[in-house]
């Protein structure tokens, strides 16, 4: 074994992928479009929003092209307004908030407690169906002249003022709402009753703590949001008035209900790739994460906090300057855990034994970005600087940071390193570094300067600018060129590393997960017979132990 | 440097001469909010150092290489305690600055000059007390506080003047303010930051700042013959509001007369203060804003009139200080060109029409 890495493979001449695996056990489309089996409705989920991925990717590619030049020249201002908000609406009800929870989520949750699959195996595949269904609308409402409401729906533009496909694109989220809803309440029951002997809760990996959290976020949060576009859709169709000043209703309403779904939306998001980053950290330091209650307990109170902030999106829209001390207090508070997070990821790699596989690297660049992403949050939660700075650039900038520079890296930290367990093969190492090298460089060409441009004034979702504004995003959209190749590298890598990839065998990262003490892929029961927990989370003493007695007995 | 396009070298040169981080700053709240803007960025810095330094730092020292075996710490409480309550405690300090400026900002001073501003599907309509009306540009005067009070015809816009590091939201239905002292001369951006459909991104003009001399010339030059309270005084003739609101004995409506700034006791018991924003709704959704002791008998004016219509009216009924301007109208109503023919000079529009939506 070389010094550099901690990757032990099983003797390439002799080994195989396991004859019974999960993949193998039943052949034909059937069996994978009416499977019960987490792991492939995870895959179909992978599938998927991949897909999703690249069609949102695409449409920012024409909107960075766009905004290349001061005027608004290469479509009518009108196509760009559809443009941004269809990339707004893909991205985050089809990639962000499905993206870890429905892939690596369905396929690790189970195996990671100790399960056969998820509490309701029926109700699991009927939420990827609602996605299909959802995503097959965003996409029809596309093809048929799109929406441009801004992913934000804000009335009285949508209710009344635009004839776009806007209730198509209503029940389109109201749909993926309802397959978000479901995945929650799987995880939550699945969590709560299916743990195996001895897995006790403060032996979870701290993955399972925040899809927990952000799987509560999930059935409480949405269910809000289904109510705010029934509303709309009610306004639009039979104009009840609700939001309407003219009939007596509020037009802050919306924003207030819409609000509170999607502020947790974003902890939707970003809770499941902070656990991702958990189990990284840990496994490539060889060391139990750094204060694991502080962890687990941070995810928890983020998703309680996040649900009291809401209104710090409308500090200027004329809410009462009481409300606004107190939804800034508590924006305050709930930057806290985020920082704690960072600090005890950190102080995990304290006297730990560090290898930088491209897992590593990514979960690197996920706390580098994050931290500007969080501390970029605290300039708009303080009510002061969030005069000038909200509906500016700077706000584009701080959110793709944490929703890309953040999830996104999450994201691809948490495929590269399961990718061995999911599919039996390794990646290749040393084209995946470089993806997620040149991943993080795009990233900060792109998004820097936008908080640049936000801070000098330049106003969000502007098909064309003052042209003082150009060279920053002349940077921007050289930036994202550099992004584009960084997120199709691994597209290509992976896909090769199907057939043509090393056999990984059980354990390639000598991780302490459950699911790494079995099989890969693994059988469609997750395990031979129900694993039995006798040890701490992130035990690698334990490890050590198990290693030895096959040693000794072998 | 002769390889580098002549084109591409002169545009970098003019750009990083004329780069900044930051617009200029143009109002007396500028500075003030840099300052915090500027010590977050210093925090943020720090912390983002800290937490480079200590992932590379021990990525450099614990590597596998230097450090072959791992030795398990379970965590510290006191360290937990520390960076929980630091970054806390330096939040709160920006939660504190940040709620101060903001309040600055929003609590305009008594002796601010208003200025109504009306976004709609896409311009900024300026209305100047002095009825001087400008589209996509404002003109104001340095040294002296100026409020604006906001309001939308349509959907949801947002004023924003990055120089003044101020902005609103423009809100249908709603008056919104906003205040700020320019102190620069010069010509600023003027944006809508609120996305409202297919022209957002062209819903942008001029703030232009003059000083008092400056600005007298300006107004002199720019006025359209009647003040917004004249403007207003119009309209309330010709919609007949003195019909009822003529503190006559007999009178069904309530005297307006030094009713701006008075506290109401409504039919329904409360007490109000008569603001902008009452008496705008008392014009616009009269049942609801009954005035105790009256009938409500008063028609809606909802979607007769436009808002530039609503703020004159407004205007008006704030410059009453007696019933005699009411009687005034009353009696000169019949000699409003709507009702007596073309009296007005060719080629000059009374300045009331287009304010009552056809």
């Amino acid at each position: 074994m070389s010094t550099n890495t901690i990757v032990s493979l099983p003797d390439q001449s002799t080994a195989r992928i396991p004859k019974m695996n999960f993949i193998s056990k039943e052949k034909g489309l059937l069996s994978w479009l009416l499977t019960g089996d987490h792991k492939r409705i995870a895959i179909l989920y992978l599938v998927s929003i991949t897909f999703f991925f690249f069609i949102g990717g695409a449409l920012a590619g024409l909107i960075r092209l766009e905004l290349l030049t001061p005027q608004s020249d290469l479509m009518a201002t009108d196509t760009y307004n559809k443009v941004f908000t269809m990339h707004g609406i893909i991205m985050i009800f089809f990639f962000l908030v499905p993206s870890v929870p429905a892939t690596i989520g369905n396929f690790f949750i189970p195996m990671m407690i100790g399960a056969k699959d998820l509490a309701l195996p029926k109700i699991n595949l009927l939420s990827w169906y609602l996605y299909i269904v959802a995503g097959i609308l965003a996409i029809y409402t596309m093809a048929a002249g799109g929406v441009d409401t801004g992913w934000t729906f804000t009335t009285p533009l949508s209710t009344h003022y635009l004839n776009t496909h806007v209730l198509t694109t209503g029940i389109a989220i109201f749909i993926a709402g309802f397959s978000s809803i479901f995945t929650g309440l799987n995880f939550i029951v699945t969590i709560h009753k299916m743990r195996c002997p001895g897995m006790t809760w403060f032996r979870l990996p701290l993955f399972v703590w925040s899809n927990y959290a952000a799987s509560i976020l999930m059935v409480l949060g949405t269910p809000v949001l289904a109510i705010a576009i029934v509303l709309v859709a009610l306004e639009r169709v039979f104009g009840i008035g609700v939001f309407d000043p003219t009939k007596g209703g509020d037009p802050l309403l919306f924003q207030h209900l819409f609000w509170f779904y999607s502020h947790p939306a974003v902890y939707i998001m970003i809770l499941p790739g902070m656990g991702v980053i958990s189990e990284t950290i840990s496994t490539f330091s060889r060391k139990r994460v750094f204060g694991y209650t502080a962890v687990a307990f941070s995810s928890v109170a983020i998703a309680v906090f996040g649900f009291f902030v809401w209104a710090h999106h409308m500090f200027i829209m004329g809410i009462s300057n009481y409300s606004m001390l107190v939804f800034s207090l508590l924006t305050m508070l709930v930057a806290v855990p985020s920082a704690i997070k960072i600090f005890n990821w950190a102080f995990t790699l304290y006297k730990g034994s560090i290898t930088f596989e491209t897992p590593m690297l990514y979960s690197f660049g996920f706390m580098g970005l994050f931290t500007i992403g969080g501390l970029t949050g605290v300039f708009l939660g303080s009510s002061g600087t969030d005069i000038h700075l909200t509906e500016t650039y700077f706000i584009v900038a701080h959110f793709h940071f944490v929703m890309v520079g953040g999830m996104l890296m999450a994201f691809l930290a948490g495929i590269h390193f399961w990718w061995p367990k999911m599919t039996g093969r390794m990646y290749p190492e040393k084209i995946s570094q470089f993806a997620a090298v040149v991943t993080f460089i795009g990233f900060n060409f792109t998004f820097f300067p936008q908080f640049i441009l936000g801070t000098l004034g330049m106003p969000r979702r502007y098909a064309s600018y003052p042209p003082e504004f150009q060279v920053l995003n002349v940077f921007s959209t050289a930036g994202a060129t550099i992004l584009g190749v960084g997120y199709l590298l691994p597209l290509l890598y992976l896909t090769w590393s199907l057939k043509y990839g090393e056999i990984a065998g059980e354990n390639p990262w000598q991780a302490t997960g459950l699911e790494w003490q079995t099989q890969s892929p693994p059988l469609t029961e997750n395990y031979p017979a129900i694993p039995v927990m006798d040890h701490e989370a992130y035990d690698y003493e334990w490890l050590e132990g198990q290693k030895e007695k096959v040693a000794s007995v072998g | 440097m002769s390889h580098i396009s002549q084109v591409l070298w002169q545009f970098l040169v003019k750009w990083l001469t004329n780069f900044s981080l930051y617009p200029p700053e143009a109002s007396k709240i500028a500075p003030q909010m840099d300052a915090l803007y500027f010590f977050m960025v210093l925090v943020s810095l720090i912390g983002l150092t800290i937490v480079i330094l200590l992932v590379t730092g021990f990525s450099l020292l614990y590597s596998k290489k230097r450090h072959p075996v791992a030795v398990q710490i379970e965590g510290s409480t006191m360290l937990e305690a520390t960076w929980t309550i630091i970054p806390l405690g330096l939040f709160l300090i920006m939660f504190v600055w940040g709620a101060l400026i903001y309040f600055r900002v929003y609590t305009p001073p008594a002796n601010a000059m208003n200025i109504y501003v009306v976004g709609k599907q896409w311009m900024w309509k300026v209305e100047h007390p002095g009825g001087q009306h400008e589209i996509n540009s404002l003109h104001v005067p340095t040294g002296r506080a100026v409020q604006l009070t906001i309001i939308s015809q349509d959907v949801f816009h947002s004023f924003s003047i990055p120089a003044f590091r101020v902005k609103r939201e423009a809100i249908p239905g709603r008056y919104t303010t906003v205040w700020f002292e320019a102190t620069t001369p010069g010509t600023y951006h003027l944006f809508c930051t609120q996305y409202c459909g297919t022209e957002h991104s062209h819903m942008i003009g001029d703030v232009v700042v003059m000083t008092p001399d400056d600005y007298k010339r300006w107004l002199a030059s720019s006025t359209s013959g009647a003040s917004l309270a004249q403007n207003g005084e119009r309209l309330f003739a010709s919609l007949s509001c003195a019909a009822c609101h003529n503190n006559r004995p007999d009178a069904r409506g309530p005297n307006l007369a030094n009713v701006y700034g008075a506290k109401l006791t409504l039919a329904n018991g409360q007490t109000q203060l008569a603001d902008e924003a009452f008496i705008r709704e008392a014009i616009l959704n009269p049942s609801q804003h009954i005035t105790q002791g009256y009938a409500p008998i008063m028609p809606t004016y909802q979607g007769q009139i436009s808002e530039d219509g609503v703020i004159a009216l407004v205007e008006f009924i704030k410059t009453l200080n007696s019933d005699y301007r009411v009687q005034q109208t009353t009696a000169t109503t019949t000699l409003l060109p709507e009702n007596e023919g073309k009296s007005t000079p060719a080629g000059q529009k009374p300045a009331g029409q287009g304010m009552v939506k056809q």
